[in-house]
């Protein structure tokens, strides 16, 4: 359970959030909406522990986010805006170097089963530079089938994806969430989910 | 054991997989410092004796200058496509990924540097003897250079300008290693023995084995942030 | 002892440590001119003339208390940031970056009346001696502070960038110290030195005490005038600043 507790953001001199208090369970999940420039991204990168916040506390299953970082993301999928894809690797490889400086066994026949489920057959071995936004935000989603994680943090995970890729996606969460484990996702798009936790900025 | 050093190995793997794919870059900064070396001659005069006395300092700014010009692609790239963040993340020791992309670093822009050393060192007319101490202090100087470049990178990250003031921050921190690798021959040909020299310019490169990485992460996450 | 540790942490906010130090700059204002006329005097009308060198020898009144205080200010820049970065003191990075243009002052004065004595007692203007060499190392280390603070816009990173980099820079500073002593005994460099002076008068002695109490006071000062005005550029939009501070 992540809980959040009189949580202040401040970018520069503009105050973004002040004292935003939440829980959320395993098996829920959260949608945290908001204008542009709202603090969406600052809320979700402090969730992730990358940036720290002015005031407040962020408690990963009773714990300090910093009290044993290793720990926390062992359990903590964070899917950001950018695609940490390496423009002159093949996503396979991309994947699979990924997964071994995370820990995980780089096992190339698992990769590309989910490449496969996310449409990228053929595509495996291509310089990531030529993949279109769509393609490349799908090779960065494919990391959800590939990594193990109870908190799945997602940043805009809709954007640019064609409708069959955002149903494979819902799939996922709604598996994700039945299986027990928790997401935080932000997103303008609509989508379809049973019915979850939501914050607005 | 292996274990522990997994998330080292993976990114010095990845690191190294990355340069072969730009292999001009790594090309450019040997050139870089076999010129900016074959340079010196022409600017000084090929009065021999003259050269084999600065032989030692030219070929060291040299691989100082080649190893300052690979520091500012050390984190940047991986800094714009949200990789670093990802390593930020992952439950390795992001202390070890970034000690294995430093390990990467030096593999690619100091390795070649000390390698291709000794036929320069020859350019400029140095006794075999010296040529050898010339290498094994630079063998033991360049992980320094890209110990504390890292720092150095890690700190500028994103900066305005971070590429002068890289060199800025760094080169004064430079210093130490400077003297004992250039004075290491100097101090032989002098008739004073070159072991001190190289021994200090080891416990420099053990404390900044030690400290550098881990001051690296402190600092990227300040620049994450 | 608990009140006091309890009156550190209220001064450590801004909001308090802003009016403590607006009271406290007129008074150091007055002791550095005190310290500083005090010092001059001993220094250029009661110390006797150097047998060896002269009248020439009197700068070392502003050199050295100068390179003393460039060494402080840097090991004090080193201790506000360690404090800095362990307990997350907003006030800790504005000391630091309050302190930096005056080390860099100091360093600079210190090398150039190094400079200016070198000239009639070397014949030079510049000598690769050790301890100006390593003089000018320390100098080009607060320009590096100076400018990464200045590049970064975020003043929370900026802050704490700044901190790492003293810290780095003060566990250096010795090693560079002893490299470029090594460098120089290894070149036999220059054997006149500076403050070797063979007996020291007494005068001489309270002179250049003065003088450095007269820098400690300036440069507490400068710090005290600069960090006000780093609090009000950071705080500019929080109620105290708008209520007190703009009367």
């Amino acid at each position: 359970m992540l809980s959040v507790s009189q949580l202040t953001c401040q970018r520069g001199e503009r105050v973004l959030f002040r004292d935003l208090s939440f829980a959320l369970p395993a098996g829920q999940w959260l949608q945290v909406a908001g204008a542009n420039g709202a603090g969406k991204t600052s809320l979700l990168r402090i969730l992730a522990g990358l940036s720290e916040p002015v005031s407040g506390q962020v408690t990963w299953n009773g714990q300090g986010l910093r009290e044993d970082r290793e720990a926390f993301h062992a359990d903590l999928l964070y899917l950001g805006h950018q695609g940490a894809l390496k423009e002159e690797l093949t996503p396979l490889e991309n994947l699979t170097l990924s997964l071994g400086m995370e820990g995980f066994p780089p096992d190339e026949a698992r990769v590309t089963e989910a490449l496969h489920r996310f449409g990228l057959q053929g595509r495996e071995m291509l310089p990531s530079r030529y993949l279109s936004a769509g393609q490349r935000r799908r090779v960065l989603l494919s990391r959800l089938l590939l990594r193990p994680a109870p908190l799945w943090i997602l940043d805009e995970p809709f954007t640019a994806l064609d409708v069959h890729a955002v149903a494979t996606l819902c799939q996922l969460i709604e598996n994700h969430l039945a299986a027990g484990g928790s997401a935080i996702l932000t997103s303008h798009q609509t989508f379809s989910l049973p019915p979850g936790l939501s914050v607005t900025l | 054991m292996s274990g522990l050093l997994t998330p080292f190995r993976q990114a010095v793997r990845r690191d190294l997989l990355l340069a072969a794919r730009h292999k001009t870059e790594v090309i450019t900064a040997l050139f870089f410092f076999v010129i900016v070396v074959n340079l010196l001659p022409l600017g000084i005069g090929p009065d021999a004796d003259l050269l084999r006395k600065i032989a030692p300092g030219a070929l060291w700014i040299g691989a100082l200058l080649a190893t300052l010009l690979g520091l500012q692609r050390l984190f940047a790239p991986d800094h714009q496509d949200g990789t670093l963040e990802q390593m930020a993340l992952s439950p390795q020791s992001f202390t070890l990924l970034i000690a294995g992309k430093i390990m990467a670093h030096w593999l690619v822009s100091g390795l070649p540097v000390v390698l291709i050393a000794p036929l320069l060192g020859v350019q400029f007319d140095l006794p075999a003897r010296s040529l050898g101490i010339l290498t094994l202090s630079l063998l033991l100087g360049t992980p320094i250079l890209s110990l504390i470049g890292a720092v150095g990178a890690a700190l500028t990250l994103g900066v305005r300008g971070s590429g002068v003031l890289l060199s800025l921050l760094i080169l004064p921190l430079y210093i130490p290693a400077l003297i004992f690798g250039a004075g290491a021959v100097e101090a032989d040909l002098a008739g004073l023995g070159f072991e001190g020299h190289l021994s200090l310019l080891g416990a420099l490169l053990l404390a900044c084995t030690v400290f550098a990485p881990w001051v690296s992460t402190v600092a990227l996450r300040v620049a994450l942030e | 002892m608990s009140t006091s540790l309890i009156n550190w942490f209220k001064f450590a906010s801004p909001a308090s440590f802003y009016p403590l130090a607006g009271r406290l700059i007129p008074w150091f204002a007055a002791a550095t001119l005190l310290l500083a006329a005090a010092g001059l005097w001993v220094g250029l009308a009661v110390a006797p003339t150097d047998a060896q060198q002269g009248e020439g020898y009197r700068i070392i009144f502003v050199h050295v208390p100068a390179s003393w205080m460039s060494m402080f200010i840097y090991c004090i820049m080193a201790f506000w940031s360690a404090l800095g970065l362990s307990f997350n003191t907003r006030l800790s990075g504005m000391m630091t970056s309050a302190l930096a243009p005056t080390g860099a002052l100091f360093a600079f004065l210190s090398l150039w009346t190094g400079s200016l004595w070198g000239k009639p007692m070397w014949g030079a203007w510049w000598v690769w001696d050790a301890r100006l060499t390593s003089q000018l190392i320390l100098f080009f280390l607060y320009l590096g502070f100076i400018a990464l603070q200045a590049a970064i816009d975020d003043p929370r990173r900026a802050d704490k960038a700044g901190a790492i980099l003293a810290l780095v820079g003060v566990v250096n500073v010795p090693i560079i110290y002893f490299s470029v002593q090594w460098w120089n005994t290894l070149h036999q460099g220059a054997s006149v030195s500076m403050t070797k002076a063979p007996s020291m008068a007494h005068t001489m002695l309270l002179g250049m005490l003065l003088m450095a109490l007269a820098f400690w006071a300036y440069t507490i000062t400068m710090a005290l005038t600069r960090v006000r005005c780093i609090i009000l550029e950071r705080e500019l939009t929080s109620e105290w600043v708008k209520k007190n501070a703009m009367e």
